[in-house]
């Protein structure tokens, strides 16, 4: 893959918002894209005048239950009469917001631009997994009635077999999220819980318990993206934009190895090159790696080179991770602690980088000196790998 | 700046059952979808008993499910080639939900099992295989010694196949 890196522009975060993660929000859709939007603005300290383009991200329209979500979402988000996208690559979305917001900006496009994720999944009833029976294969899958969560159980299992680690293992990883999220006033499911208790949590599909996945999520999170030269005008602490990555895997997922994410490794790469970074895991200070699963973080941390192949669990257990470790994870509490509403997740993740490269992350900053920054989402079947390398 | 407060209100679930105007829709959306040329004739293959694979005329890939192009050449597969109903367990797991999330009275085992198809390397990343259930005891599958398991097609009876990837009622352990 070779990267064309003559861009006009170079591009820089200089406002996030995002609402309270919540089952069940009193707030429409819209409106939830809407304080996040205004949130990100005012952090800015720009309005809507200032706002050229409009970047939304929304998973699938049967979540919220309304057609054609990035137009329902335009007003919320401030825009109408101006050019607007929606991107859509499942749960990799998150991420694919804001870098599709850097190439609106990179290219001289557009000067600012407003990237706004939302989704409600509250409204599907009886439960939102059903929703996901439409992600199988019609023909050859469907027929075996699978439940969403079998997928992840199979991944799960297959990293369990291929790299020796237990379910306690992995359990961790949970633990080490929510506790995170007891910092963070945004949090659904921030606790103080114990590798007993996930492991005593609900049996779903084994290896999965409940307590290994994150939850159903109403909220939104929005970010404010421009070019250098704004940039410089409205912030002393821009966060730039140094690298980002987006491939896909074929969606014929019974035909490969599933214990290593490839789909990640290779937008990892893509992003890595472009930042200039060679050595990820000594150039990498933070991370927030896509952990809708417990295992999952542990698998995007090998695919961002975080770690080598099935040796994260190992560093999880010394405390490697932690908010205090030597590269710490999942700072925010992650979809783990704080929720997963699907592409304002990914949002959210790189929020909170952005807080923690101005130093604006409170309790939740990390405790080692921070410059450089990795966050990836993960979207479709063990599919689509949306990365973006940020820095101070 | 560190943020304290996040915008957005949070209901309970009498909270939002008794929202003013709450509004219940359940679109009744039905499809009928046609499996194309290639997949048409693997399931046709699936009612005879028979695997069918397709081989790549560039790389030698075999693919099952069947495609229609190779996904790495992109060039036209041309060959049908009968591949043999064994395999190893790629991964297992134990289902004790049913597609809505209801609790399963029985609990099913699921994976992905390795066929037995030559054209890929030992153990490479990729491989010709099928996702299936696994007639196996629950607790069995648990046990580290399933991954890597020889398993083998449990096919229904002639008169029972209809064309379908059911026609393939489990892959079960042998030896």
């Amino acid at each position: 893959m070779v990267t064309n890196l003559f861009v006009k522009d170079r591009v820089a975060i200089v406002g996030a918002g995002m609402t309270t993660f919540m089952r069940r929000a009193l707030e429409t859709p819209r409106e939830l894209a809407w304080e996040a939007a205004k949130m990100a603005l005012d952090q800015a300290g720009l309005t809507l005048k200032d706002i050229d383009c409009v970047v939304i991200g929304s998973a699938p329209d049967t979540f919220d239950g309304v057609h054609m979500k990035g137009e329902y979402l335009a007003d919320g988000s401030g825009a109408f009469n101006k050019p607007m996208t929606r991107v859509y690559v499942g749960g990799g979305t998150g991420v694919f917001i804001p870098v599709s917001a850097w190439w609106h900006v990179a290219s001289g496009l557009c000067r600012t631009v407003l990237a706004v994720g939302e989704e409600k999944m509250s409204p599907a009833h009886p439960h939102p997994q059903y929703v996901f029976r439409y992600i199988w294969d019609p023909i050859l899958h469907r027929p075996l009635e699978p439940n969403l969560i079998w997928i992840f159980a199979m991944e799960m299992r297959r990293y369990m077999a291929k790299c020796g680690a237990k379910k306690e293992d992995i359990a961790l990883v949970s633990v080490k999220n929510k506790r995170n999220a007891l910092d963070n006033p945004a949090a659904q499911l921030a606790a103080n819980i114990t590798v007993d208790d996930v492991l005593k949590s609900e049996l779903l599909v084994w290896p999965v318990n409940e307590l290994d996945i994150s939850p159903v999520t109403d909220g939104a999170a929005a970010l404010v993206i421009t070019n250098e030269n704004v940039a410089r005008q409205v912030t002393d602490s821009p966060v730039w934009i140094e690298g980002l990555g987006f491939t896909l895997e074929n969606q014929h997922w019974e035909n490969r190895e599933l214990a290593y994410p490839r789909y990640l490794n290779y937008a990892a790469r893509m992003a890595y090159k472009m930042a200039g970074i060679e050595r990820p895991w000594k150039e990498i200070d933070v991370a927030e790696p896509y952990d809708p699963f417990d295992y999952k973080e542990l698998h995007h941390i090998e695919g961002l080179m975080l770690a080598r192949p099935c040796e994260a669990w190992k560093l999880l257990k010394e405390g490697y991770f932690d908010r205090d470790g030597e590269l710490p994870t999942s700072p925010s509490g992650g979809l783990l602690g704080v929720g997963n509403p699907i592409a304002a997740a990914g949002v959210m993740k790189v929020a909170e980088l952005f807080w923690q490269l101005r130093y604006e992350a409170g309790k939740r900053q990390v405790k080692k000196p921070v410059h450089r920054a990795v966050a990836n989402a993960w979207g479709d079947l063990m599919q689509a790998g949306t990365v973006i390398v940020l820095g101070n | 700046m560190s943020v304290q407060k996040f915008p957005g209100t949070k209901l309970s679930a009498k909270e939002m059952y008794s929202l003013p105007g709450l509004v219940e829709s359940s679109p009744q959306a039905k499809y009928e979808f046609s499996a194309g040329p290639t997949i048409s004739r693997f399931l046709k293959g699936l009612k005879e008993g028979k695997i069918l694979g397709r081989r790549c005329p560039r790389c030698g890939r075999i693919y099952v499910p069947p495609r229609d192009y190779c996904e790495f050449c992109h060039v036209p597969l041309a060959d049908w080639v009968e591949v043999p109903d064994t395999g190893r367990v790629e991964t297992a797991v134990v289902s004790y939900i049913s597609v809505k999330r209801e609790r399963l009275e029985k609990p099913e085992v699921v994976g992905v099992i390795r066929l037995d198809v030559p054209g890929y390397p030992e153990d490479g990343y990729e491989f010709a295989g099928l996702f299936h259930r696994i007639c196996m005891d629950p607790e069995e599958a648990k046990k580290d010694k399933t991954i890597g398991m020889k398993v083998k097609a449990r096919w229904r009876p002639p008169e029972q196949r209809t064309g379908s990837i059911l026609d393939i009622e489990c892959f079960e352990p042998v030896g």
